[in-house]
């Protein structure tokens, strides 16, 4: 399988890079407040999420593959976990309308090619990393 | 220039009570020349979305860390950090946090490596604050650059390294206790890092021999505050059998729960003699031919 960087995280990757570092985290916050809440189906089923372990807060993610072989991600964090909800709401607007196989050809280091690792740290940074290599390893589960 | 005690009567049984503020105060000070404060947090980004009016940020990952070498930025960096945020040598800092003031205490003891005189917690930290219905605001802090002096970094009174804790443990005289401030999972050895925490760094699981288990959150009461001076002493001084001219080492993981625990020792129990070993678990745990012990009880020092 190719690897190649859907338009979507090309197009965040480049607005991120296009800012200086202080602004980086501010756009990131941007992102962290734009992660939509979950869909009803979901809401009062937390057994349909996958928790990232990688995290130190509290995130939930659930992807869904439909018969059309498209992508989509949910992802749930408390507010108090801004980073985390930021990281989240990358991958969900970046990876949600993809098909299966351009979500599992994203480069596993997509999360280090951002512009974040020195303002956010690379222990911070890596768990945007657990967090991308688990949704990879639902929608390989879940594709038909 | 320093700014005025909080005269709580919920700090006076404190060995320092002069290290403690409370919200209250807190939002009666903003302002007051000479005070600066400080917010440091597990989240890089929480600040950004609200702080308490005038606070500057200081994380302790990009800013108080190294970015290269496993330390603490030298005297020189501390330097220009401070003067960078504005903050002179005598002000009062008054330093908060999320997660009970982990960070901030962390801050708080790297700040005190410099020998940064005054300088605060907030008790029950940004959640209390928030609890309260309190202001946030995010407009930016904009302080004057200040002329922060070079001071160099004193790790002989409030530092453990690695080879002092072995030295510890040499020491079987009793007066020379660990304290391991981590949860009984990581203390027995069934994880390496806290609940609901990443596993990272450490590659086997337990805690170092003689340490006495005693969990940083048993220091914390229902409101985030810390407990009283009474309930302190019961489980310290009670429970943990310390004594008051013992030679105290707390670790942790990473250092940053160690660091709440070393406050609660030093600055509200008195404690003189009190080192948080921030090298941790995850130094410890990784280390070659360190004994550790697994399971719940303490074990015993190695004789050779």
């Amino acid at each position: 399988m190719t690897t190649a960087l859907p338009a979507s995280l090309a197009d965040i990757r480049d607005e991120f890079l296009e800012l200086a570092e202080p602004e980086r985290l501010q756009l990131l916050l941007e992102f962290s407040q734009e992660l939509p809440e979950v869909p009803a189906e979901f809401e009062d089923h937390p057994e349909r999420y996958e928790r990232v372990a990688e995290c130190q807060s509290p995130v939930f993610i659930v992807l869904t593959v439909d018969d059309d072989d498209i992508v989509t991600m949910h992802a749930t964090a408390p507010a108090e976990a801004p980073t985390t909800r930021g990281f989240a709401s990358i991958l969900v607007q970046g990876l949600s309308g993809l098909t299966a196989d351009e979500v599992l050809g994203v480069p596993d280091d997509y999360p280090q090619s951002i512009g974040l690792t020195r303002a956010v740290s690379p222990l911070r940074i890596a768990g945007m990393t657990g967090m991308l290599l688990r949704a990879k390893r639902q929608v390989r589960a879940k594709r038909r | 220039m320093t700014v005025e005690l909080d005269p709580s009567p919920a700090f006076a049984g404190f060995a320092h009570p002069e290290r403690l503020v409370s919200t209250d105060w807190l939002e009666q000070h903003l302002g007051a020349p000479g005070l600066v404060v400080v917010e440091s947090d597990e989240d890089v980004l929480l600040y950004e979305t609200g702080h308490i009016p005038g606070a500057v940020k200081v994380d302790w990952h990009t800013e108080l860390n190294d970015p290269v070498v496993r330390d603490y930025l030298d005297g020189a960096g501390f330097a220009r950090l401070l003067g960078r945020k504005g903050i002179d040598r005598d002000d009062t800092v008054v330093i908060y946090g999320d997660k009970n003031n982990w960070w901030a205490a962390y801050a708080l003891w790297v700040f005190s490596l410099f020998g940064h005189r005054d300088v605060r917690l907030l008790d029950g930290g940004r959640d209390k604050w928030t609890a309260e219905g309190r202001a946030f605001t995010t407009d930016p802090t904009t302080r004057p650059v200040t002329d922060y002096p070079v001071v160099d970094r004193d790790d002989s009174v409030l530092r453990a390294y690695k080879d002092d804790v072995l030295t510890h443990l040499g020491r079987a005289d009793g007066r020379h206790p660990l304290i391991d401030v981590r949860s009984p999972e990581e203390y027995s050895g069934e994880r390496t890092s806290a609940p609901a925490y990443p596993e990272e760094g450490a590659l086997r699981g337990g805690h170092i021999p003689t340490a006495r288990s005693v969990p940083w959150a048993r220091a914390v009461a229902g409101d985030g505050t810390f407990k009283t001076r009474e309930e302190l002493d019961a489980i310290y001084r009670g429970e943990a059998g310390l004594h008051d001219d013992d030679s105290v080492i707390a670790y942790c993981r990473i250092g940053e729960r160690s660091s709440h625990t070393w406050f609660v020792l030093q600055h509200l129990l008195g404690f003189e003699d009190v080192r948080n070993y921030d090298g941790s678990w995850t130094e410890w745990g990784s280390a070659v031919r360190v004994p550790i012990a697994t399971g719940a009880e303490p074990g015993a020092a190695p004789t050779r």
